[in-house]
């Protein structure tokens, strides 16, 4: 079988209304044998494309290790991708020299899951957050402390708090300073990397509304990263579902949520939880688990698990289809 | 001292390393006698045989108390617990992290760390068929015979739980045949063989003899799953079997859970943050705020009708897909501090729905129906009459 390779891709044209367009993102990571020679790839992050416009939140869901945090790291250019094009505010990432790479680092922050391991212990708060806004000399000196102040206090954290390390704070407090930390710098795009996953129920709506707030106050664009689809409705504009490294679906979060098309989306909301003894359960259990990325499935990559499957998805990968207002998706269904 | 000397007044944590002292030694005195107790040679049966009191329910909390003898004061992580395990059903225990969920499930199996945690107050009553036990007196040895064999514990992480250096094929095994000495070897392998084809597990005779680390999370919670109904237990208490899992997979566990649940009859306690999954599986819910149980009732109960300003908050705190909401509710303020819990109700100076008589004494528990409690002032006129 042999796989269509698009080698010839249109150069992205610039929209000023996107703040970032992401075209056929790849991220392979390769898998050593003995003596390091390369056995085979890890397709983490296969062929995604999509647009975020300035001011909106998109999310990003799916199961563990479909490539979410991989697409939104490569987008930072935290690590190099294999293959696409990244532009922010139509300056491509990947091509970005050192010192073009640095300012533009402001502009785009990251929030990561664990509040716990992403703050250094042996800092005080006050330098946490601070830290970049003095490497980047954003601020004059004589502003620098009451600058600090007016972040913290804007990310529900007190002054006094400036002087204490990361210890001293429980996990709601320290995704806060973790806010506060990529706020600081004036970015304009926060890929928020499931801020909220590993906080409880109440604290977890505490930061949900900070960050709702941030976003009006600063104007700022996010990518939401995660798992939990309910968070997911409340914040996002658009909604991007990925599997296996691949976007099956995307379109504005009413559309997807009220009106899924895809059978992994499908399948996904119909295993939603709801807080209502009464609900209907008509489950769609999906059998087995998600393959291994480092041999996906040939055709559809959905196939194997999918109820609906054809004898073409077992052939040939879907292109993407558009059902209309931008309510994307990948699947044979429709053809 | 003196360097972070102006840090203290903010803590409320700290205290001298003198007074530490002598909170630890006046621990150690607490503890030694309470494990003296408990360490005695053949404790007479009277002391931990006895009676339900409603032969309906397969477990009974009656005042529970398990408290934690640390060096900066006494932790009371569950304090004066009360609620039954019905034959048949699914209690889920709600609350957020720090509440006293997973401590009430580890008193349940008397599994909380020995000498710092102790049940110092109150019985759990456990049916277990021919006897019943008062859990908080059974002596170790008895208990041994109860752990795993009647009452049965699923863990949150399969990952951590699962023995990396042992096959799975072993680790099921050892359950089987420490619970049944007479079964032959053969008879044990079979058993373990059939057990994890009812969970699901489609190769079954090739997991046996893998080893933890091959299999996915969802996987290896099957295993656990299977290790814990091995014997076919009354009752499986689940400590977020499903917080770990992704949602497909978790739905996958849940329908398995429900499904060997009616299989072998048994009852399940369902400890969990998550409102839907209780929403889904419960039958009763026990709503857990710092210690204690704020409202209890059934499933249609509390999630039609909450009472608790607590309980409200928590469901209204959480965005439910297909609800829209501009803001989410969030719950003011935190969790008063464990060691020194306020005289009052602890949720006062959370709670946006404050009356007069909240700056009394902890609110008592209000009889609703038959079924539903709810500990606060503001349902004092709605509670059933009873006589006492």
């Amino acid at each position: 079988m042999s796989v269509e390779k698009e080698k010839i891709q249109e150069p992205l044209v610039h929209n000023d209304e996107n703040i970032l367009e992401v075209s056929h993102l790849k991220k392979y990571f390769p898998i050593k044998g003995t003596l390091g020679s390369a056995k085979g790839e890890v397709k983490a992050v296969d062929d995604v494309s999509f647009n975020i416009k300035r001011g909106t939140t998109m999310g990003l869901v799916g199961e563990s290790g479909c490539g979410k945090s991989t697409t939104g790291r490569t987008i930072l250019r935290l690590i190099e991708k294999t293959d696409g094009q990244v532009l922010f505010n139509g300056i491509d990432v990947n091509k970005a020299s050192k010192k073009e790479m640095r300012e533009l680092r402001t502009k785009m922050q990251i929030i990561f899951q664990d509040p716990y391991s992403s703050l250094s212990p042996r800092l005080p708060i006050g330098e946490i957050i601070g830290e970049a806004v003095k490497e980047h000399n954003l601020v004059p000196k004589d502003e620098y402390d009451a600058y600090i102040t007016k972040i913290m206090n804007s990310c529900g954290l007190q002054e006094y708090h400036k002087d204490r390390y990361p210890h001293e704070f429980s996990g709601g407090q320290r995704q806060r300073i973790c806010i506060a930390r990529a706020i600081a710098v004036n970015p304009e795009f926060i890929v928020c990397d499931e801020p909220v996953s590993a906080l409880d129920v109440s604290i977890q709506a505490q930061v949900i509304n900070l960050l709702k707030d941030l976003q009006d106050e600063y104007n700022l664009t996010y990518l939401f990263i995660s798992h939990d689809l309910s968070v997911v409705e409340h914040i996002s504009d658009t909604v991007g579902v990925m599997y296996l490294g691949g976007l099956v679906e995307t379109g504005a979060t009413e559309d997807i949520f009220k009106n899924p098309l895809h059978p992994y989306t499908k399948a996904l909301f119909s295993a939603i939880p709801i807080p209502d003894p009464d609900a209907k359960l008509d489950r769609i259990i999906l059998e087995g688990s998600i393959p291994s990325p480092a041999n996906p499935p040939a055709g559809c990559k959905f196939h194997t698990r999918c109820s609906e499957c054809m004898e073409i998805c077992k052939k040939q990968a879907p292109k993407v289809k558009d059902m209309g207002n931008g309510h994307m998706v990948r699947c044979h269904l429709y053809d | 001292m003196g360097l972070f000397g102006n840090k203290n007044k903010n803590n409320a944590n700290y205290i001298s390393a003198k007074e530490s002292r002598r909170i630890s030694k006046e621990n150690r005195k607490i503890t030694a006698e309470i494990e003296k107790k408990r360490n005695r040679k053949n404790i007479p049966k009277e002391e931990y045989i006895t009676k339900m009191k409603n032969p309906n329910n397969v477990v009974e909390f009656d005042n529970v108390h398990t408290y934690f003898f640390t060096d900066i004061g006494v932790v009371k992580a569950v304090d004066g617990v009360s609620f039954e395990v019905p034959k048949g059903k699914t209690v889920g225990i709600v609350g957020e992290s720090g509440c006293g969920k997973s401590v009430t499930s580890l008193s349940m199996m008397q599994l909380v760390q020995r000498p710092t945690g102790q049940t110092v107050e109150g019985e759990i009553r456990f049916d277990a068929g021919d006897q019943v036990y008062n859990v908080v007196n059974t002596p170790t040895s008895e208990m041994q015979k109860l752990r795993g064999n009647q009452m049965a514990m699923i863990f949150q992480e399969p990952m951590t739980s699962l023995n990396p250096v042992f096959r799975i094929g072993d680790q099921v095994d050892e359950v089987i045949a420490l619970h049944n000495p007479s079964m032959s070897k053969e008879e044990v392998k079979e058993r373990t063989i059939e057990m994890l084809k009812m969970v699901g597990i489609a190769n079954s005779e090739g997991v046996y003899s893998m080893y933890p680390h091959e299999l996915s999370g969802g996987m290896r919670q099957r295993i656990m799953i299977a290790m814990g109904l091995a014997c076919s237990p009354k009752l499986i208490v689940a400590d977020e079997p499903t917080t770990a899992l992704d949602v497909t997979i978790q739905a996958q566990i849940l329908d398995l859970l429900r499904g060997l649940k009616e299989k072998i009859n048994s009852s399940i306690m369902l400890i969990t943050h998550d409102l839907g999954v209780i929403a889904e599986m419960a039958d009763y819910v026990v709503v857990m705020y710092a210690g204690r149980v704020v409202e209890k009732g059934t499933a249609q109960e509390i999630f039609k009708d909450p009472r608790h300003p607590y309980t409200i908050g928590l469901m209204n705190s959480k965005p439910v897909v297909g609800k829209k909401v501009d803001r989410l509710y969030s719950i003011p303020g935190k969790v008063p501090n464990p060691i020194d819990m306020p005289n009052y109700c602890y949720f006062k100076d959370r709670c946006e729905m404050c009356v007069e008589a909240c700056n009394g004494a902890y609110p008592e528990e209000i009889k609703i129906s038959d079924t539903h409690f709810v500990s606060c002032y503001r349902h004092v006129n709605d509670a059933v009459k009873e006589e006492k």
